[in-house]
């Protein structure tokens, strides 16, 4: 790791203001993805911000939202009671994530900005647009079977791991960002953004703006028929081919409302908004759930190693939504 | 040098706590003069760089290992894991990956287990770390030390540090009601040996002894 500066700023005002004087700082959180990239040389900030100590980390319900401070930690999240009651998705989401010790270290901000596992990415003999813009893209024709098969360009078809970003699509969250110009608030599909012919940038994040906290609304029929399906090469601690996350209003037979997203599979957790508007004020049954993963599947597109999550992410959309729906 | 150039780095009350590397970033060519004391200019202009970086990298650091406070200085690129092992020659935990994937180098920081390679020792100033050496009283081990060698949790021993500072976390957050529960919440801790099974034993059965520590 090359040598960089170190500095605590003790309000996230002088935070931001010491990341936007200065083009080669970044924030710092839990560290369990800036400090791996460092070590592999993939980035090189000169200076690191230090921002796991400001008072960014509480959990509450004001009105029909849960506000969720940006430092919060993973494991605090996915253990706390409001969270298990009232957002259990995001809870499974959370603990299907990484290890134990990576949720005792992995923030809620560092989650949403931690950036791709293409082993291009990560290879500094490889080409990769996304690390080096302009080198071309390894996985396009190359070992592709991590990758995306929703939103890709031929610049790159990386995908974003993240498990809690799906959890955070599909139920609708906002993420509030605090930058020099004062505070905003972004909606959390409108967060990462896809590819194009610009795969260095993950996000709508401006340099020098910070994650505050995100806000959840609250839905109760959601809350009791939920899911997060992972699917992975092994039974723990391994990245998602694909997963979903579905959840249900269900009232009187009918699905009143559904939210649906899909992890692995994209540049950003991937809404199926084509799957929910399918299924709204249908009955739950099996071909219903079968019809709409159909339609989930309409703008999929594989690359050769990654064709498998062609077939694996309906079957896993069906079996999730017959799982929370009991048939 | 002088040891006053230190006083460079300390920290003052509600400032910014900052080192001085950005000068020595290219050897000589030094692009920020202005905020370095006179007398490191001259050292890096002499050739020196190298000895005044030794100086000038460092930032202060209080840290409680074991139960026994530490005053230390270290550069802001040195991880916990290489604070431990290099400079403090507590080789206990490992370093299996020094990439957070597999567990060797776990140990607890005020409390909580997490991955010592991926921390970087300057975020830990003012916590309290407990690594395999601290878990024994005096010469009495640790329960979850004792159960691994009756049930032969081991077979090399590398993964073992970090086995066992999972294990007591496992059963102090209380994940450790079912073997499958168990597996799931020891996942971070990878046994090339494969001597899963008999972790497993070794962890259920403090677990059922009541176990806490
Ligand atoms: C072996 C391994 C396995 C893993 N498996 C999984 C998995 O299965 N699923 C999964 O979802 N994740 C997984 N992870 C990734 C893990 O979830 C991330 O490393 C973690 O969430 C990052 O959070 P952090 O606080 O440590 O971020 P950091 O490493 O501190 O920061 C990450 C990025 O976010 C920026 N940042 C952090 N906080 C803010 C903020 N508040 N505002 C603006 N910018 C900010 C930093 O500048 C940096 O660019 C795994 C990681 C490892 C090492
Ligand atoms: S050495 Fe830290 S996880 Fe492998
Ligand atoms: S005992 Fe050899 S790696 Fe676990």
């Amino acid at each position: 790791m090359i040598a960089f500066d170190y500095v605590r700023p003790n309000s996230a005002k002088a935070a931001v203001d010491a990341i936007t004087k200065d083009a080669s700082a970044q924030f710092i959180a839990g560290g369990s993805n800036l400090v791996d990239l460092m070590k592999h040389g993939v980035v090189a900030p000169q200076k690191l911000v230090d921002i796991s100590r400001l008072p960014l980390n509480s959990i509450e319900q004001s009105g029909n939202n849960i506000r969720i401070g940006a430092l919060c930690l993973n494991s605090e999240v996915a253990e706390h009671a409001l969270i298990k009651e009232k957002l259990p998705l995001l809870a499974q989401a959370l603990n299907a994530g990484a290890s134990p010790q990576i949720r005792n270290m992995a923030t809620v901000g560092g989650n949403m900005l931690q950036r791709t596992r293409c082993t291009y990415f990560y290879d500094l003999a490889m080409p990769c647009n996304k690390r080096q813009p302009g080198s071309g893209c390894g996985a396009l024709k190359g070992y592709n079977r991590m990758h995306a098969i929703f939103g890709a360009s031929n610049s790159c078809i990386a995908v974003h791991p993240s498990d809690m970003c799906v959890a955070l699509a599909a139920l609708d969250a906002t993420v509030i960002v605090a930058g020099s110009k004062g505070e905003r608030k972004i909606s959390f599909v409108d967060f990462h953004r896809l590819p194009g012919d610009t795969p260095e940038k993950d996000t709508h994040l401006q340099k020098g703006e910070l994650i505050t906290a995100v806000e959840i609304p609250v839905n109760d029929g959601f809350a009791k028929h939920s899911l997060y399906t992972k699917v992975r090469d092994r039974a723990s601690y391994a990245f998602a081919l694909v997963s979903v996350a579905a959840a249900l209003d269900l009232q009187n037979n009918t699905i009143q409302h559904v939210r649906l997203a899909a992890g692995g599979v994209a540049h950003k957790p991937w809404r199926l908004m084509a799957a929910e508007k399918y299924l709204k004020g249908k009955s739950p049954t099996e071909s219903n759930f079968k019809a709409a993963a159909e339609a989930a599947m309409s703008a999929a597109k594989g690359y050769g190693y990654n064709d498998f999550k062609l077939t694996l992410l309906p079957n896993t959309i069906i079996h999730t939504l017959k799982t929370i729906a009991g048939v | 040098m002088t040891n006053d150039n230190t006083q460079d780095k300390q920290e003052q009350p509600g400032e910014l706590l900052e080192t001085r590397r950005q000068f020595l970033k290219q050897s000589s060519a030094i692009t920020a003069i202005a905020l370095v004391a006179p007398a490191l200019v001259d050292a890096a202009e002499k050739k020196l760089d190298e000895k005044a970086a030794d100086i000038f990298e460092k930032v202060p650091l209080s840290i409680e290992i074991n139960g026994k406070q530490h005053q230390l200085s270290v550069e802001p690129r040195v991880t916990l894991l290489d604070l431990l092992r290099e400079q403090l020659h507590l080789t206990g935990s490992k370093k299996g990956c020094d990439y957070g994937q597999c567990g060797a180098c776990t140990v607890h920081v005020n409390g909580k287990r997490v991955l010592s390679c991926l921390s970087l020792a300057v975020m830990q100033d003012g916590k309290k770390v407990t690594t395999i050496e601290g878990l024994a009283t005096g010469s009495t081990l640790h329960p979850m030390q004792l159960a691994f060698i009756k049930h032969d949790g081991f077979q090399c021993g590398y993964c073992t540090p970090g086995q066992i500072m999972s294990a007591v976390a496992c059963i102090n957050e209380g994940h450790a009601g079912s073997d499958d529960e168990i597996r799931e919440h020891m996942s971070g801790n990878l046994c090339r040996c494969g001597a899963y099974h008999n972790i497993v034993a070794a962890i259920r059965e403090v677990n059922a002894k009541g176990g806490k520590s």
